[in-house]
Formats: structure tokens, sequence, C-alpha cells
């Protein structure tokens, strides 16, 4: 069975792509055969944060619009065989996607035995937004804890209880809330929203939060999705995301100040 | 700590506060969803129908609430009825 998992947020910036990279590598690392596509048609940017920028010939839209098969547009990550990039298109507009485009090769894809689907979002609610989340089976709503971020996940949320294929039979997909950028010392402060206020506002469960982190960056200069960053507590947050999202029980981390040792102290981190 | 420090940590601490109680009137306000699903106005035309079968009640006196919170949904329904005068 392919389960087909959308990363979304509506608002733009707030981190998608590095949670797609981080989720799907995640996936792969355990053991599943895993897609990401990515549907910022026109402003493609997964291949640079999965570092394959440099091996992209053909995209989605070649094969969407059957200018070139799956089998070449795939691109087999250098680290791990269970991982293929699909990048999106740089100099197309985003009217090249079709909802039975994008469903053919959703089903090709499943045929060829992928076990995950993951579809990195385009910031926004308009076309190209419900496009990436209209096949979801599951989604992933990446919020930062801020206002306008909030606001426009609670916008997402309502379009997939409207707009997405499981919707429109009657069914629902299933949502994860991912806090990124989290920042646990502000919260304390009085300064961000805390977690569970989140929660309780957009009435999801929390599948993880990611702390605000300076390996994101570096991650993304090197084209390695943070994940594989061992040691980091990005990558510790994104495989507790992914183990839990596969069943596992893991009590939450990075919500609460850590309490500094004595070395910590002296030497900074 | 000085008497500043306190008092733009107490302002700081109103910000978080502040966020929260601002998002949670701009997302009822907008009901982007459950909160009003399409059934809703439709179900409250039939609801209104069945009650107006039995006792006399103007269109106001009837409120529905969907809320959800920590996994389930809870549908209200609030009724007036007017007093019998005889
Ligand atoms: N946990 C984090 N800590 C610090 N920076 C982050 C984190 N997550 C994302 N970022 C940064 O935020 C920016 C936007 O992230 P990106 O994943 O491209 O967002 P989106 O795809 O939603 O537009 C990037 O510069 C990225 O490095
Ligand atoms: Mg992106």
């Amino acid at each position: 069975m392919t389960k087909v998992v959308t990363v979304t947020s509506g608002k733009g910036g707030v981190g998608k792509t590095t949670t797609s990279a981080s989720f799907s590598a995640g996936l792969a690392e355990r053991g599943h055969k895993t897609v990401v596509i990515d549907f910022d048609v026109g402003l493609r940017n997964l291949d640079l944060i999965m570092g394959c920028e440099r091996r992209v010939v053909y995209d989605f839209v070649n094969v969407v619009q059957g200018e070139a098969s799956l089998k070449q547009a795939l691109i087999r990550d250098k680290h791990d065989d269970n991982l293929y990039i699909l990048a999106a298109s740089q100099t197309r507009d985003k009217d090249a996607l079709t909802k039975e485009g994008v469903g053919r090769v959703i089903d090709e894809l499943k045929e060829m035995g992928f076990e995950y689907i993951v579809c990195d979002s385009p910031a926004g609610i308009e076309k190209g937004a419900q496009l990436a989340l209209y096949y979801a089976d599951e989604a992933l709503v990446v919020t930062n804890p801020e206002v306008s971020s909030v606001r426009d996940s609670d916008r997402i949320l309502g379009i997939l209880q409207s707009k997405s294929k499981k919707a429109e039979e009657g069914g629902s997909v299933k949502e994860h809330l991912v806090l990124t950028r989290y920042n646990p010392e502000r919260v304390e402060a009085g300064e961000m929203m805390a977690w569970n206020d989140i929660v309780e506002l957009l009435g999801v469960e929390l599948l993880g939060a990611v702390p605000e982190s300076e390996d994101v960056l570096n991650a993304s200069n090197a084209g390695m999705p943070v994940i594989r960053e061992k040691g980091s507590d990005a990558a510790a947050a994104y495989e507790d995301i992914v183990a839990r999202f596969l069943g596992e029980e893991r009590p939450q981390r990075f919500l609460t100040v850590e309490k500094k040792g004595l070395l910590k102290k002296l030497f900074g981190k | 700590m000085s008497i500043l420090d306190y008092l733009t940590g107490r302002r700081r601490k109103n910000s978080a506060q502040q966020a929260k109680e601002r998002l949670q009137m701009v997302l009822v306000h907008e009901g982007a969803r459950r909160r009003g699903p399409d059934f809703l106005p439709q179900m409250r035309e039939e609801i209104l129908q069945v009650i107006s079968k039995y006792v006399e009640i103007d269109q106001e006196q009837l409120q529905i609430h969907l809320d959800r919170s920590d996994g389930y949904e809870v549908l209200e329904l609030n009724v007036v009825i007017p007093e019998k005068r005889d």
C-alpha cells in the first residue's frame, strides 16, 4: 500500500521544503522506498536542499506532459537507494500541472512500488497548493509559532477538509502538526506562543517540534537533508517525527528549555 | 534585574498570550473549517422546520455551534421556547 503524504502550510518560508527533505530521507533511512516530489513549479528548491540540482535532466512537468518518462525523470539519491526525487520545473508556470496529469504520475509511482510519495507543496492556498494536497492520504501541516503562520495553517486545513480527493469522497485526510523554528526559551519568556496553545487553536495533534537550529542552514548549504546531520537537535527532531509517523511511541522533546550543565554553562554549547 | 527589565519582561509575557487571543478571535470569525461545515445552514433550516411543527419559535431563537476540542466535535443546539400564554 502506497501512502501519499503532503507537506503543506499556506504560508511560505515556514519549513515545508526542509521538512519534506528530512521526512522523506528519514522514511528511506528506515527502509521504505520513498519518492519526494517538488510541486513548487517555477520556484524549484527541493533539488538544492537534497543536493541533486546538477542531476536534473527532466522534471515533474515533463512527465505530466508526456515529454519524458517517469524513469527518465526520477533522480536516485546519492546516499540512499530507497530515496528518489522528482524535481519541479524551473521554466514553466503553475498551469503546466493538471489534476489528471498529477493523478497519472501518482498512479504510476504506486505501480512502481513506492511506499511513500511525499509532496512538497508550494506556498499559498491557490491551484498549486491545492494540486499538491489533492491526492493526499495524510498531511504534515508545517507551522511556525507565529500569528500569520497559524492563521494560514487554519486556512490550509480548511482546504484539506473540503478540496482534497479524500474529502470529496466523504473521507478525510489524516492531519499532523509539525511545529518548526520552535524556541522554548522565547516561549518561556512569554514571547512566543506555546505548542499547546497552537495545538488548541488548530485542533490538530502535534507530530513533533523542530527547534530553531543553525544546523538547518548549514545542511542546506551542503545540499544535505538536515536529518543526516547526526548529533544535531534538528536531526533528532526529524527522526522522532518519522518514527512517530510510522507509529512508534516517542515522548516529545525540544518543547522545554534544556537545563544547561556546568560544562555547557562554562563553554557555551 | 532592574525595574525596567521587570516591566518589559512583563510586557513580553503578554505578547504570546495576546497572539493567542487575537488568533482565537480571527479563527472563530473566519471559520475556515469545521466550525462551519457546508451542511450547517441547511441543517439549521430543517431543525427549525421540525421544531416549528410543535412550538412556535422565532428564527433567531435557534443557535447552532460546532466546536472541536481534543479530537472530538461537539454540536451544540440552543433553542429558546417562548413561554406559552393562554
Ligand atoms: N528549524 C529551523 N531552524 C532554522 N531555520 C530553519 C528551520 N527550518 C527552516 N529554516 C529556514 O527557513 C527558511 C525557509 O525554509 P523552507 O524549508 O525553504 O520553507 P518553505 O518550503 O516552507 O518555503 C530556510 O532558509 C530554512 O533554512
Ligand atoms: Mg518550499
